[in-house]
């Protein structure tokens, strides 16, 4: 028991927690789809949500308090890259006593699937929430044959 | 959010049994009036959201609630809840009762001002 107690001083219990948190990483990604080529880990700002449908693909960025224009977002070929950076006003005054919320520049790589139509982008900004939406090409989507 | 976040249940929403909640990042700061939370809640409107204050605790909870295609699938996703939960412990000189929250853009602020006997107060010194 002692020897435990004593142990979290030499660094047992941080490294416990490390163990912990590798052990979680690897729990997650078991219930996660593959991870992407482009994808940044854990705790990456903005976080970000992609979901398919057959005529559109949905992405949602969660950057709360950000002035809409100051995101850029571009669509180049199959790349949907959003990139800003988001300053957050301190108060010189003030005594910190925690600072989590991302200040700086951010940048996000999403690769679309190959049949998106870079023409029909349309992206709107609401409750800190940004919503990008990309069409796909007619020629993609699955037609229901008929048998003769 | 509901669809997207519900395919990939995360280990805690599975051992506690019920709706996992993220614990939204928030920055906190004390002036000389009181002390300041600054939590990013993005996907929550006004409605959706609680913020809750009495001597003991401030609990700041949300739903995410976002504009889904129906048949959605799921292909990523960073966030895989549906809610924020998150408190805090307040010590006694701060006045619960003129507790003040505005919401834009995703980001609650919330200000509890501490007691008027509690403002630090500048003590001039007279030289006789």
């Amino acid at each position: 028991m002692y020897g435990s107690f004593y142990g979290s001083f030499d660094g047992g219990a941080v490294n416990g927690l490390r163990q912990l948190e590798s052990e979680l990483d690897q729990i997650l990604e078991r219930w996660a789809p593959s991870t992407g080529i482009r994808s940044p880990g854990r705790g990456a700002f903005p976080p970000v949500n992609v979901g398919f449908t057959a005529d559109r693909v949905d992405v949602y960025v969660f950057a709360a308090g950000l002035d809409p224009k100051s995101i850029d977002v571009t669509v180049q070929q199959n790349l949907l890259v959003l990139s800003g950076r988001r300053g957050i006003a301190s108060d010189d005054t003030a005594d910190y006593y925690r600072k989590e919320r991302f200040e700086g520049e951010f940048r996000r790589v999403i690769t679309l699937p190959d049949d998106v139509d870079v023409d029909k982008v349309a992206a709107k900004y609401r409750d800190g929430v940004l919503h990008v939406t990309v069409q796909r090409r007619e020629a993609a989507r699955p037609r229901q044959i008929s048998v003769q | 959010m509901a669809e997207v976040a519900k395919r990939e249940p995360t280990t805690a929403a599975v051992n506690a049994g019920e709706a996992a909640a993220l614990a939204p990042l928030v920055d906190i700061f004390e002036t000389g009036d009181g002390i300041t939370v600054q939590a990013e809640m993005p996907g929550v409107s006004k409605d959706r959201l609680n913020v809750q204050a009495d001597r003991n605790g401030l609990l700041l909870e949300g739903d995410i609630v976002i504009d889904m295609p129906q048949g959605i699938e799921a292909v990523y996703a960073d966030v895989r809840a549906t809610r924020y939960r998150r408190s805090f412990n307040l010590s006694g000189e701060l006045d619960t009762d003129r507790i003040e929250a505005t919401l834009k853009d995703g980001v609650l602020t919330v200000h509890i001002p501490k007691r008027a006997e509690f403002t630090p107060r500048k003590i001039e010194v007279r030289v006789d």
